[in-house]
């Protein structure tokens, strides 16, 4: 084996350098570094392998997962992935490219983050949009401590209990150490519950509220009259939101929302066991200032050209420090790229007819599965797209054990007695026909 | 670098498109009701898919990468990216994994953690790690949990504050203004070193811990960290690495056994991964074991039959930080990469680094202020030009105009103005990646902006001079800001 192909040193260059800088070997580099704290042992390490070794073993390893047909959503959707993306991604001029600070050289990098920026306000209906953030439930997470910024002084946050089980997981576990107490708003039949909303705001001291337009449940929720029961306890009314199901739904903006978040995996990026995705944020104009990440604005540079930078940043925790909005650096540049190349080739119409093709295979498999017997319905009546619930009549193991045996990941339980399904386009006629006979046998 | 003046919703015409979907084989869904539904279809590009290869194609050859050439910056470690991980990354076969999936059918999956694990372990000295957070700061703020979970265990509730020393990255007292924690700044010495006499009298028990880097932002090794170390441990108090600059000590040295009880690791600095122009990175956070259970969930386990598991609830756990387990693409990177490595090339990471350092640092020294003499570590700091230019009524140059005098020639800037304990700080940063030629044009062409400050200030104040863009009106985009492609247009 040579030398290692990523280092570039040959022995004169070393004897160079080393005269250079008058020490006799490598080792005097460390010379005041504490004696006892230079490991002489042997690392416990595996030896270097070749690509071809390497390639070899990762075969080994990807053949100990057993492909799985997804009907499974619950924050992570299998929908399309164009084959532009991956193709455009890999340039290494954006794969390779550090933080765009040195905007002269960073107007590639700049530039899909302003026009990404402008998707997310188009989906979500809102003012501004931040550069991204690492998924979904930090985006929420970092929207419950914007609201405790704005409002002052307050010390609780309502997070509905429909919300993703991972959402608010980790919105409890930043507030825990923020010191947030959380709320839970009860559902009924479902949905938010309105009523108890209120009763939880009436005991006042909220600072904000959380809401998913979309479900647990996959059920599209009915904000009526949220915002103002919001807004008349001063607090910041919050929606978490499927941006793919954006295309259809009504907007957070629409429902009178102050922040919107979600995640951008549904925007056609692979599952790739749980990242890199992409969370978002977008906020109405009056909270831009108390908005976490990056910002991108246009202006232009000294001879009039249109020039793209990193804007407002006496808000982020370079300039501020323990004063910062957050305490976010790096975001999810590369994966909103992602999100925005697969913006630009579906288009508003492309959106539509994931959402109407994904809806239509999940109705059908809803209706077909109602009729095995093996289950009823959790919600009936309830509006769903491309996710739905389900009360299983049959023992959730056995069901879940036959379905895992005939390499279907289906019917997950999110809670006691309740199991969800979810249908892409990526779902075909005979992989869904397939699912409901397997299940009839249970 | 050529410079392309297009937004992707410039190049639309209603009915186009770039995409391809199957026909509906299922009965078609009822809408949604009218009050359900969005009033107008969102504003998106209509262009087809030629239009988005392009489009993004230009939109590339605007931006330098470390595929283009040098980054000498410092702080970020932004080494080669090597190509097999890209290729291991992208296999199909874990593209189509779902996070929820049942354990048994993501076996591979889990044994890429468990194995990145006890290698981190080996290399870092410390026992355990959680991939879930997603960044370096996030890594921080993760590493800061489990601190405080760790002091509320054991019902030891009035540890509020984190120590953390006036050169430290910004991320640091942001993390623990995030994790509820009240930031204490311990000075410098004047060899840059934490002054170990401003330390002993902050430490009390409302001490949470320390974070630290070592070596310091100035790329300093802090010679006393043993003293340190027993102080802060002596006071209940524990130590936080901050992995940022964990490159020089890769094969040489191990936080754990310098007494760090929790640290975090940026797999897109030290192990390889790619940058991807601010993300995705992976922030993994390494304890020791008596921390362990503190960790946060889900984390991967190995069962007695040598088969892998995910433990999902533990009630010492500081929670969960991030939806799944963290940026599983990022993590196959780097497992990629240590694999390729191997112990016998671990050492030279470090080695070659810092020697790249001292090499740029001895080559420059006498044209730019070196506030800090010695050996120094995988990068050091210079205080701005030796000579400037200024002159009566000619203002000198800048760190800043030295950076963008930089740009002209081919290079990235180094990092300016940080770390914040001198008024004209430019951190330098080679990596072990570079060889000879590059650093010796990176030193030929510092040297020629030298002179030319001396001589003439204005080229480099007015640099840089043939990017695709030119220096932008900063406070233009500040003061009224065009935040969308819509606030660029009049309402229509």
């Amino acid at each position: 084996m040579g030398q290692f192909a990523y280092f570039p040193h040959t022995g004169e260059d070393i004897k160079a350098m080393l005269e250079k800088v008058s020490l006799r070997s490598l080792e005097d580099l460390y010379s005041d570094v504490p004696e006892e704290f230079i490991r002489k042992e042997e690392y416990d390490l595996p030896e270097a392998l070749s690509e071809e070794e390497v390639r070899a073993r990762f075969a080994g390893l990807a053949a100990k997962n057993r492909p799985m047909k997804v009907f499974v959503g619950a924050g992570a959707y299998d929908h399309y992935a164009p084959s532009v993306i991956p193709y455009l991604l890999s340039r290494s001029e954006f794969l390779t490219a550090y933080t765009p600070y040195q905007c002269e050289i960073s107007q590639g990098t700049l530039r899909y983050i302003f026009e990404y920026q402008s998707m997310i306000c188009s989906l979500t209906g809102m003012d501004v949009s931040n550069a991204s953030m690492y998924d979904g439930p930090t985006a929420a997470a970092e929207a419950m401590m914007m609201a405790m910024a704005s409002t002052r002084k307050k010390s609780r946050v309502l997070l509905s209990g429909a919300l993703l089980p991972g959402v608010i997981k980790v919105v409890s576990t930043y507030a825990k150490f923020h010191g947030v107490a959380i709320g839970l708003i009860p559902v009924m039949g479902g949905q938010t519950c309105i009523n108890c909303l209120k009763a939880e705001l009436a005991k006042g001291d909220v600072a904000g509220v959380i809401v998913p337009s979309v479900n647990r449940y996959g059920i599209v929720e009915d904000h009526t009259g949220f915002a103002d029961a919001v807004h008349a306890e001063k607090a910041l009314f919050i929606e978490y939101c499927d941006p793919s199901a954006l295309a259809v739904v009504k907007t957070p903006a629409e429902w009178g929302a102050d922040i919107a978040v979600g995640d951008g995996q549904s925007l056609g990026i692979p599952l790739t066991y749980g990242g890199p995705y992409v969370g978002f944020m977008a906020v109405k104009k009056e909270h831009l200032r108390k908005m976490p990440g990056r910002i991108v604005g246009q202006t232009t540079d000294k001879e009039g050209k249109r020039a793209y930078v990193l804007t407002l940043q006496a808000r982020e925790q370079h300039i501020r420090r323990e004063k910062a909005t957050s305490n976010i650096c790096s975001n999810q540049s590369l994966m909103a790229l992602y999100v925005t190349i697969y913006l630009s080739l579906m288009g508003a119409e492309g959106l539509r007819e994931v959402n109407q093709l994904s809806a239509s295979g999940a109705a059908y498999l809803h209706d077909r599965l109602l009729e095995t017997g093996k289950f009823e319905e959790a919600f009936p009546g309830k509006p769903f797209l491309k996710e739905f619930a389900l009360r299983p009549l049959v023992p959730v193991e056995k069901l879940q054990e036959k379905l895992l045996a005939a390499g279907y990941f289906a019917a997950l339980q999110i809670e006691e007695g309740i199991v969800t399904f979810c249908v892409t386009e990526r779902r075909t006629k005979e992989e869904v026909d397939g699912l409901i006979s397997i299940i009839r046998e249970v | 670098m050529k410079y392309y003046d297009k937004l992707i919703f410039e190049l639309s015409a209603e009915g186009r498109n770039g995409y391809s979907l199957p026909k509906n084989r299922f009965p078609s869904a009822n809408p949604l009701p009218k009050s359900l539904t969005r009033s107008e279809a969102p504003l998106l590009p209509q262009v087809s898919e030629v239009d988005v290869v392009r489009h993004y194609t230009n939109l590339s050859q605007m931006n330098f990468g470390v595929d283009t050439g040098f980054y000498p910056l410092g702080s970020c470690t932004m080494k080669y990216n090597p190509k097999i991980n890209e290729e291991i990354a992208n296999l199909p076969a874990f593209a189509g994994i779902h996070p929820l999936q049942d354990a048994s059918t993501v076996q591979g999956v889990l044994e890429v953690y468990y194995n990145m694990e006890r290698m981190l372990a080996e290399i870092t000295g410390l026992s355990a790690f959680t991939f879930n957070p997603c960044a370096g700061a996030h890594g921080e703020l993760t590493g800061l949990m489990v601190m405080r979970q760790y002091h509320l265990c054991r019902g030891d509730l009035g540890r509020t504050k984190v120590i953390v020393p006036d050169s430290a990255h910004g991320t640091n007292p942001a993390s623990a203004a995030v994790c509820g924690l009240e930031v204490v700044v311990v000075k410098s010495k004047e060899n840059g070193r934490i002054d170990v006499n401003d330390l002993k009298p902050l430490l009390d028990d409302t001490v949470a811990g320390i974070m630290m880097t070592n070596p310091n932002t100035l790329g300093l090794f802090e010679t006393e960290i043993k003293e340190i170390a027993s102080l802060v441990h002596a006071a209940g108090g524990l130590l936080y690495y901050d992995g940022a600059n964990m490159n020089p000590l890769m094969g040489v040295v191990r936080p754990g056994d310098m007494g760090f009880d929790i640290m975090h690791l940026n797999l897109h600095k030290t192990f390889s991964t790619p940058h991807g122009g601010g993300g995705p990175g992976s922030g993994p956070v390494g304890v020791a074991a008596y921390l362990e259970p503190y960790l946060p969930l889900p984390k991967v386990v190995r069962c007695d039959d040598g088969s892998f598991s995910i433990l999902q609830d533990r009630e010492t756990s500081a929670g969960k930080v991030s939806g799944f387990m963290g940026n599983f693409g990022v993590i196959l990177r780097a497992y990629t990469y240590l694999l390729m490595l191997g112990k016998e090339n671990l050492r030279k990471v470090g080695e070659f680094s810092v020697l790249g350092a001292n090499y740029i640092k001895e080559s420059l020294k006498d044209l730019y202020k070196l506030p800090i003499e010695g050996v120094c570590k995988h990068e050091f700091v210079f205080d701005g030009l030796v000579n400037d230019g200024g002159h009566d009524e000619v203002h000198g140059a800048t760190t800043l105009d030295v950076a963008k005098r930089l740009l002209d020639f081919g290079f990235h800037a180094p990092t300016i103005y940080f770390p914040l304990l001198f008024h004209q700080a430019l951190m330098i940063e080679p990596t072990e990646t570079e060889s000879k030629e590059t650093l010796d044009a990176f030193i030929a062409v510092m040297r020629e902006i030298a002179r030319e400050a001396a001589e003439d200030p204005a080229i480099l104040q007015e640099a840089p001079h043939n990017t695709p863009v030119r220096r932008p009106d900063e406070t233009a985009a500040a003061r009224n800001p065009i935040l969308k492609y819509t606030d660029s247009k009049p309402c229509e």
